[in-house]
């Protein structure tokens, strides 16, 4: 505790050195192979922020990257490592899609909506309920129990699409496209600056999911009992806190949050059903609450940060066709490596610096 | 005013990027498995990558990472100037579909998939003729009764191979046993010969003395694993014959390759013909595959056989049921 | 006797050659002194014990011998020669071995496996197990130590696993083998046993340092044995030449009187009993063990008591924490459940407070704001919460009100609670727990880590709610903090109660009952 940081630094100078320290070494690589790392990153930032079409792909990007972010975070807030976001996603599609074919016809978008969401919300919390009662019950651990249904979702999906929700002829193991009430305006249509981008309205509700998830956990009981079981189980049981009750609580909402990716997905992207459709979403998530320090705040400009390498990268691969797909996954990975497992490379050294130019708040232990 | 005019001239180059069609510039849009997937997608790129050692020409491409890419790419190839445009894959039928109308000066191609669109050649195979014929030899080589079938992924595409495949093994043996297994559930299982060698080992113990392999990368593993077990084993898309030669009885070719090299090529010509186009047969675009590698294995009764299957085929004597026309397999 | 202090540096046997000495050892964590000047000197073949209290700064010192912790200043010398360990490979490598109390073994390595361990002598295994099974065979036979080779470690008994240890340190060479509380996992049978073997060891030239806190062991097997108490060597005796009752006193010492001022207690009725109760902790030793006490209103009971001899335990069972094998508690008449899922926030409810001996992991959330742990166990209660929500406002306010009346500093608020220092911390969880207006209120520990102004201001208040009609039930292992503050004082050893007193009891008398020594023994 006596390490502690100015909260500017820890939310912004640590994250932006992380970042740049990445581009730097993911520049190294692209010059490697023989192209110009400036005008690499010229081309990314360019394609992800510099026209409407390629802003309207980052912001669909990073919709879904809000989406998991909260959900790794929320649990994260009560020390649980949810990583099976992948899983809950996928199933949730399920409830998206089964409410958008049955309603999709008959009602508006704004009246499917709504419903889209209790199904993705409750399909996505049903898949996280298992693990957190395995957890709390069993004490399986959850890190192990969500990877599993991860695949258990994958087959299981895989099995319905291609058994149960396919259109009879058709080859793409997917349901039909959804009526015209069953899909989400997109952007475009209220800006057309954002060209042919998938980007929709779902974005509005995962900034809404933000300010949910802030007031959920510093502004309610429940998120006071998940941050005290986070940070210290036993202090929770002193305190009367049910680590069951919180176990299973707080891995309901994060599944049903890592389902309402689903939305943008499904609803607003695809307009249909379709197999894998997650797309290791789920996991950037992961990497995506680390960045953002579980913060809403930051998780949003994690997410946007992931938005960009998403689709800056797409459009690096179409100008410089020395730099494959392979690549793109490199530079990734690398800021995921840089924010968060190198995470602590430059924490002692700044730590160090500013605690020699403000001395110590309090008296040590 | 010097921005005026920069802005003026930006916007003529974009509205003329069609124009410069002329100056030959063909895409290629590879699916999510990648373009050195082994099978389908490698398939594409060999018949690309002839196309540029025979004419000198470049082509562009681009890898899908994920569903929303594959209309975006579509697109971005088309804006650029680009035609012929050839897209892999079934997946990309729905965004093919959104962005030809929107090009009507592209020429565009899909393999795998039929796009009903003026400026689209939609390029399908046969896949269940072919699998008919391999399933045929399959039938007359077992000496046990019973033969295999090792699947990818389990979609509808497979089923397709399957379904015949089975077809072909009860024209030679009504009362032949086909253990049929898929991979697994997700795209994964088009790459794991590990587990690929573990159903073909379960297979043979199950009394297989032939296993086919319609898996992509997975069916090295099954290959592998038939030779290691002293078994036969059928490869796929490419001929595989040579990778263990007298164990693989032979291979079930779907000339992807051709496909590609034919558009491309038909398009520099000038003669670039849109609308379905299957290849069977007929057109050689699947069939079995013989060379020196196998011509050990197949006995001149079963190359009698097989031919006279696939002349009837071809005259419409026999009709192999194709399981996406009614999502379902009458044998199986 | 406290006469023994001024022959602290002074060994008993100066004529037999030195294993291992010790020169003006200093060690300090921070503000803490852990250990202040030690001189310590070990004759070889001999077996030497160290005792003292937790927190007497025996680990410390026995880390320091082991390469774990550098001393700030003093000299290490072994068989005469000056040595700096600065790791625990340096100290093997000088003739060092250590016993921990919880050992140090691969659960699903074989003892062989687990004797190689860090000592397997390059890439392939093979050679080295081959050569360690000869030299095992040897030295089992050599020492006695009969263990098969091939058992699974967590298939062993605890008994054979310390052997195993034993066997690891003597494998790599040791001629000075340290013990740290050996006994304490041990059964009577298993202790007995561990004693002939090091006794053998002795009989072959071993050198050996054993730390324990009972005095028992210590009387029954050691030659010479040195007290600590506050991180210093208090006294250094042969132990022919001592007695029980000797160093008990030397153990629990005298301390700075810490007066309190109280008035005589007015007990009124009874609020908190306690029938009949056993513990039984995750590794399945029965820890309190039958232990029936009352506590009444207006009274604090105090409960004295080596560490580790069951009122942790017994604490957290009253309080709801952990569940009770069997026996009833009941809170002002009515029973509470305390044997299957007990609750502590129904406890709180029905008005006992709890301050928990351990504020780092139970009392307090480190990282929290100072008001974020100023609601903890009371967040479901007005005005703290609205509904769902938390009242912010209402919860700083209050902690601003709890910061003044209890002088905690600095007086923030949204400072985060790792900030303070010990005794604020305290301060903290006493204040929330006080200021409930609880009708019992358990008290484990209150001066840990507490500096000298904050444990006056903490007594105050506890003799205050004394005088408010409050049932106190107070643990420490402070005995000074005991005898100052308690009304009756009850002893507890190896799980129960083994007398009750009064506070103005001799602290001698004390301590031999907190050491497990009858009454009628000490007499002798």
């Amino acid at each position: 505790m006596k390490n502690e940081l100015p909260r500017w630094v820890d939310m912004g100078l640590i994250p932006l050195l992380n970042v740049t320290a990445a581009f730097l070494v993911s520049g190294l690589v692209v010059l490697f192979i023989g192209e110009n790392p400036i005008l690499a990153i010229q081309e990314m930032i360019f394609g992800a922020l510099g026209y409407g079409e390629g802003f309207g792909f980052t912001l669909y990007y990073t919709t879904n990257f809000i989406f998991t972010g909260l959900a790794v975070a929320v649990a994260f807030h009560a020390g649980l490592f949810n990583i099976g976001g992948e899983g809950q996603a996928y199933i949730a599609g399920l409830g998206v899609a089964l409410v958008c074919l049955s309603l999709g016809a008959t009602f508006p978008w704004w009246l499917t909506f709504p419903v889209a969401i209790v199904g993705a919300g409750v399909f996505g919390a049903a898949w996280a309920l298992i693990p957190a009662w395995l957890q709390a019950k069993r004490g399986s651990h959850i890190v192990i129990t969500t990877i599993m249904f991860n695949f258990i979702a994958a087959s299981l999906m895989v099995y319905l699409l291609v058994n149960v929700l396919k259109v009879p002829g058709s080859m793409e193991p997917a349901t039909a496209r959804f009526a015209a009430g069953g899909t989400l305006p997109y952007l475009r249509d209220m800006i057309p600056a954002f060209g042919f981008s998938p980007a929709n309205v779902s974005i509005f509700w995962a900034l809404a999911c933000c300010v949910f998830v802030y007031i959920l956990i510093w502004r309610t009981r429940l998120g006071y009992e998940m941050r005290t079981f986070g940070f210290s189980q036993s202090a929770a049981v002193y305190a009367g806190i049910s680590p069951t009750k919180i176990i299973v609580v707080t891995m309901m909402i994060s599944g049903a949050l890592a389902g309402m990716m689903a939305l943008n997905e499904v609803m607003g992207q695809a307009q249909k059903l379709q197999d894998n459709f997650v797309a290791g979403y789920g996991f950037v998530g992961i990497a995506v609450a680390l960045m953002g320090r579980s913060h809403p705040v930051g998780i949003v400009l994690a997410a946007l940060l992931f938005g960009i390498l998403y689709q800056g990268g797409a459009e690096l691969a179409f100008a410089m066709p020395a730099i494959s797909r392979d690549m793109i996954v490199v530079i990734q990975g690398l800021v995921i490596l840089f924010a968060g497992a190198l995470e602590h490379m430059f924490r002692p050294s700044l730590i160090k610096l500013f605690s020699r130019r403000e001395p110590a708040l309090a008296p040590a232990e | 005013m010097k921005l005026k005019l920069f802005a003026a001239v930006a916007a003529a180059a974009m509205m003329a990027t069609s124009a410069f069609a002329a100056d030959f510039k063909p895409a290629l849009i590879f699916d999510m498995g990648g373009k050195f997937d082994k099978s389908f997608n490698e398939s594409a790129y060999n018949g690309a990558e002839k196309f540029k050692a025979d004419t000198g020409i470049e082509y562009a491409e681009f890898e899908v990472t994920n569903a929303s890419q594959r209309e975006q790419a579509i697109r971005n190839f088309a804006r650029r100037g680009h035609s012929p445009i050839i897209v892999m894959g079934f997946q990309n039928a729905e965004p093919l579909g959104t962005v030809a109308p929107q090009f009507p000066e592209t020429e565009f191609a899909i393999i795998d998939m039929v796009v009903d669109l003026p400026n689209v050649r939609s390029v399908v195979f046969n896949e269940h003729e072919g699998s008919y014929l391999v399933g045929l030899l399959a039938g007359m080589k077992s000496e046990t009764g019973t033969v295999g079938f090792v699947g990818g992924m389990d979609v509808p595409l497979i089923r397709k191979f399957a379904c015949g495949y089975v077809q072909g093994v009860k024209a030679a043996d009504a009362e032949a046993k086909v253990i049929q297994n898929m991979t697994g559930e997700t795209p994964a299982a088009w790459n794991d010969p590990v587990k690929g060698g573990e159903i073909t080992k379960a297979q043979i113990d199950g009394g297989a003395d032939v296993v086919y392999a319609a898996a992509g990368g997975t069916g090295v593993g099954v290959l592998q694993k038939a030779a290691d077990e002293g078994k036969f084993s059928i490869g796929v898309d490419s001929n595989q014959n040579y990778l263990h030669p007298g164990s693989v009885l032979t291979s079930m070719v779907k000339r992807v390759d051709v496909a590609v090299y034919n558009a491309f090529l038909d398009a520099k010509e000038g003669k670039f013909e849109t609308g379905f186009n299957a290849l069977g047969l007929e057109a050689d675009g699947v069939g079995w595959a013989l060379d020196d590698n196998n011509a050990d294995l197949v006995s001149d009764e079963m190359k009698a056989a097989v031919e006279k299957a696939k002349a009837e085929i071809i005259a419409g004597d026999i009709a192999v049921h194709d399981y996406m026309s009614s999502d379902s397999c009458p044998v199986m | 006797m406290s006469e023994t202090n001024s022959s602290a540096a002074t060994a008993p046997s100066p004529t037999s050659p030195r294993a291992i000495e010790l020169i003006g050892i200093n060690k300090r964590f921070g503000p803490v002194h852990a250990n202040k000047d030690i001189n310590l000197s070990v004759g070889q073949g001999s077996i030497h014990g160290i005792i003292g209290e937790n927190g007497a700064g025996k680990s410390t010192l026995m880390s320091i011998i082991y390469g774990f912790y550098q001393a700030d200043s003093g000299e290490i010398r072994i068989k005469g020669q000056p040595i700096t360990i600065k790791d625990s490979q340096a100290a093997i490598s000088a003739g060092i071995g250590m016993v921990h109390q919880h050992f140090m073994l691969v659960e699903n390595f074989s003892v062989l496996e687990n004797i190689i361990l860090g000592a397997e002598g390059g890439a392939v295994l093979a050679g080295a197990l081959a050569k360690a099974r000869k030299d095992l065979k040897h030295l089992e036979e050599e020492y006695q130590l009969d263990v098969d080779p091939d058992a699974i470690i967590e298939d062993l008994p605890v008994g054979l696993q310390q052997r195993v240890e034993i066997l690891k340190a003597l494998y790599r060479g040791a001629d000075i083998l340290i013990l740290d509380e050996p006994t304490g996992v041990l059964t009577p049978a298993e202790a007995d046993h561990l004693f002939r073997i090091l006794e053998q060891l002795k009989a072959q030239g071993k050198t050996i340092i054993l730390i324990t806190h009972k005095l028992r062991e210590i009387m029954a097997i050691t030659d010479t044995v040195s007290v600590m108490r506050r991180g210093e060597m208090v006294a250094t005796v042969t132990t022919a030449e001592t007695s029980l009752a000797e160093l008990a006193e030397l153990m629990v010492g005298r301390n700075v009187l810490l007066n309190v001022e109280k008035t005589p207690a007015t007990p009124g009725d009874v609020l908190l009993e306690v029938e009949d109760l056993t513990v039984r902790d995750d590794r399945g030793v029965i820890m309190v063990d039958q232990v029936s006490l009352d506590v009444r209103a207006g009274e604090i009971v105090g409960i004295a008591g080596v560490a580790g001899n069951g009122q942790s335990e017994l604490l957290e069972a009253i309080s709801g924490i952990y569940p009770a094998l069997s026996g009833r508690v009941l809170l002002k008449g009515e029973p509470i459940h305390v044997t299957g899922d007990a609750d502590p926030a129904l406890l709180r409810e029905k008005g006992m407070a709890h301050v928990p001996e351990d504020r780092h992991h139970m009392g307090l959330v480190l990282p929290f704001e100072e008001n974020e742990n100023a609601i903890l166990g009371y967040q479901v209660r007005e005005p703290f919460v609205k509904g769902p929500f938390l009242d912010l406002g209402a919860m700083r306010r209050d902690a601003a009100e709890k910061i003044e009346k209890y002088d905690i500093r600095p007086p923030n608020p949204r400072l985060k609670t790792g900030n303070f220092s010990g005794g604020n911390q305290q301060k903290i969880v006493l204040a929330r727990e006080m200021e409930q207006n609880p009708d019992v209120l358990i008290i484990g520990q209150p001066t840990r880590g507490v500096d000298i102004g904050a444990i006056e201001f903490i007594h105050k208040r506890i003799v205050e709610m004394r005088d408010a009609g409050k049932a106190i039930l107070l643990v420490s292992v402070e005995l000074d903090e005991i005898r100052s503050l308690a009304d009756r004082v009850l002893v507890m050893f190896a799980g129960r109660v083994v007398g009750e007193c009064t506070p103005d009891t001799p602290e001698g008398e004390i301590g031999m009952l907190m050491a497990g020594i009858e009454r009628a023994e000490a007499a002798e």
